[in-house]
């Protein structure tokens, strides 16, 4: 196929500009995915706080145990439910001894009283559904006291929204540095093949057969700009982890393919966006 | 095959280049289109290929109009001509052959008729030993007719060629020209824009002369005239 032997004759032709594009294409990448990155690392960090988000239901001293193994049954079918515990005042003991240790030997039996402690699925940890839960369990007759930690709940919903909004502005804000920057390295490329061009728009070619070679180098230029981020982001996340030793995550295979798609599609679109410029103007 | 009719063409900073230009060239003809620097020659090549389209007026070129002309269907027409310039405009990069078979492929030529094509069309202006040649390795003369047998393997029904031996020496002029009467023997149209007034003087083709944007000459319209006054 011609445009693709255009396109590989353009690498041939001018390799230190394409090495150039593709650096460039590159590094934006770089910044992308490694904002991605952290976003990532701070979300999977999040999501480990909220799984800790818990409402514990303090039980009447004189409740039988059956009445509140049924309620608990039961509260483990509302939908927002994931799990549902029963802490005797036993178990409730030996958990304040082991997570109080020092203080081990002010706690003596029947000290603390039964309880509830109700788990969230994923979704339902906001503070809405949290105090949806808690009322319905207030509601329930032989709970005394509900606690599930209400301001340290909203702060984290607080910060969890403000780092939702910021992670798309300025993924966003990076995404579009990146098409800027790919389309002015490609439009590097078009303008060193003005000639060409205009040759192969004297001998009758039509501008869809002009711009074929130029989008195959930008899509391919893109796969490989993606390729390099990746593997640079992956150098740069692996010097954090054992330099600083911090427990980081990597992009999963989907979430890789996907970046490289990403790369693919910025460097067609830069090609398109350059390409189409130029051919409009000559 | 090309009729001008009253076009005008004004350029935004640089003012009218053509002013209500109107002539005609027939099929096979052979047109010299003379005229000083800035008289307007390129620009009525231009606007024959459709680079450029007329302020006023319209240009026809082989049953198509400036007026109605869609930008997709302008390659259309440009595969029915081929286009010479003073500087060949070849790509440096590939061999002569490559350049020729490059009009080639753009136009979508099947791949097993571009050798015997580009063969062919070296062979006419006498490079067919030069094919694997790359223009750094030719003289101007050998670009020239390179640029020639490129414009000619589409088998073009008109050939322009702007100042096509304004970089040539006398000898490549001479084989240069000879190969243009040559193409228009076998019927190919050519309209050469040339300040070199000792070709037109040696030939008897016809020639336009052009002076600030307008037709000052045209020996066709003079033998007419000429006819005329011996008829009465």
């Amino acid at each position: 196929m011609p445009a693709i032997r255009e396109s590989l004759i353009a690498f041939r032709r001018a390799p230190l500009l394409s090495a150039l594009s593709i650096t460039t294409i590159a590094f934006s990448l770089f910044a992308v995915g490694l904002f991605g990155l952290v976003v990532l690392n701070i979300r999977g960090a999040l999501e480990k706080v909220e799984e800790r988000v818990e409402i514990r239901a303090f039980i009447s001293d004189k409740t039988p145990v059956e009445e509140v193994a049924l309620a608990a049954n039961d509260v483990a079918k509302y939908d927002e439910v994931q799990s549902v515990d029963l802490v005797t005042k036993d178990q409730a003991l030996e958990r304040a001894r082991r997570e109080l240790g020092e203080f081990r030997d002010v706690f003596e039996a029947e000290f603390l009283p039964a309880s509830l402690d109700v788990h969230l699925k994923p979704g339902y940890r906001d503070p809405a559904s949290v105090h949806r839960v808690a009322d319905r369990l207030k509601a329930l007759t032989f709970v005394d006291d509900v606690r599930f930690g209400e301001d340290w709940i909203e702060q984290l919903y607080r910060l969890r929204n403000i780092a939702g909004v910021a992670a798309a502005a300025l993924g966003l804000a990076f995404a579009a540095i990146a098409i800027i920057i790919i389309g002015s390295t490609i439009r590097m490329a078009v303008l060193a093949r003005t000639r060409e061009i205009s040759i192969m728009r004297l001998v009758g070619a039509t501008d869809s057969y002009v711009r074929r070679p130029f989008l195959i180098e930008g899509f391919v230029k893109g796969i490989l700009g993606g390729l390099l981020a990746l593997g640079l982001t992956w150098l740069a996340i692996h010097a954090v982890s054992s330099y600083l030793s911090f427990q980081t995550v990597f992009f999963d295979q989907r979430l890789a393919i996907l970046g490289l798609a990403g790369g693919a599609l910025m460097g067609l679109l830069g090609s398109a966006f350059s390409v189409g410029r130029h051919l409009r103007r000559v | 095959m090309i009729r001008f009719t009253r076009v005008t063409k004004e350029y935004p900073r640089l003012g009218a280049a053509l002013s209500n230009v109107s002539f005609n060239v027939g099929k096979g003809e052979f047109v010299f289109l003379t005229g000083p620097s800035g008289a307007g020659k390129s620009t009525i090549l231009k606007l024959i290929y459709m680079e450029e389209r007329p302020t006023d007026g319209e240009v026809r070129v082989d049953g198509m109009s400036s007026v109605t002309i869609r930008p997709r269907e302008i390659p259309t027409l440009r595969r029915k001509l081929g286009i010479v310039f003073q500087d060949f405009r070849l790509l440096e990069d590939r061999t002569a052959g490559a350049n020729v078979a490059f009009a080639l492929e753009v136009t979508g030529a099947s791949r097993s008729s571009i050798p015997g094509k580009v063969s062919r069309a070296l062979t006419q202006v006498g490079l067919a030993s030069k094919a694997t040649s790359y223009p750094r390795e030719l003289s101007g003369g050998e670009q020239q007719r390179v640029a020639i047998a490129r414009a000619l393997v589409n088998d073009p029904v008109l050939l322009i060629a702007d100042e096509p031996t304004g970089n040539l020496d006398d000898r490549a002029t001479r084989g240069v020209f000879q190969l243009l009467r040559d193409i228009n023997a076998s019927g190919t149209a050519v309209l050469m824009a040339t300040h070199n007034l000792d070709l037109i003087r040696r030939s008897d083709y016809r020639s336009i002369e052009l002076n600030r944007g307008q037709i000052v000459f045209d020996s066709a319209e003079a033998a007419k005239a000429a006819i005329e006054r011996f008829a009465e």
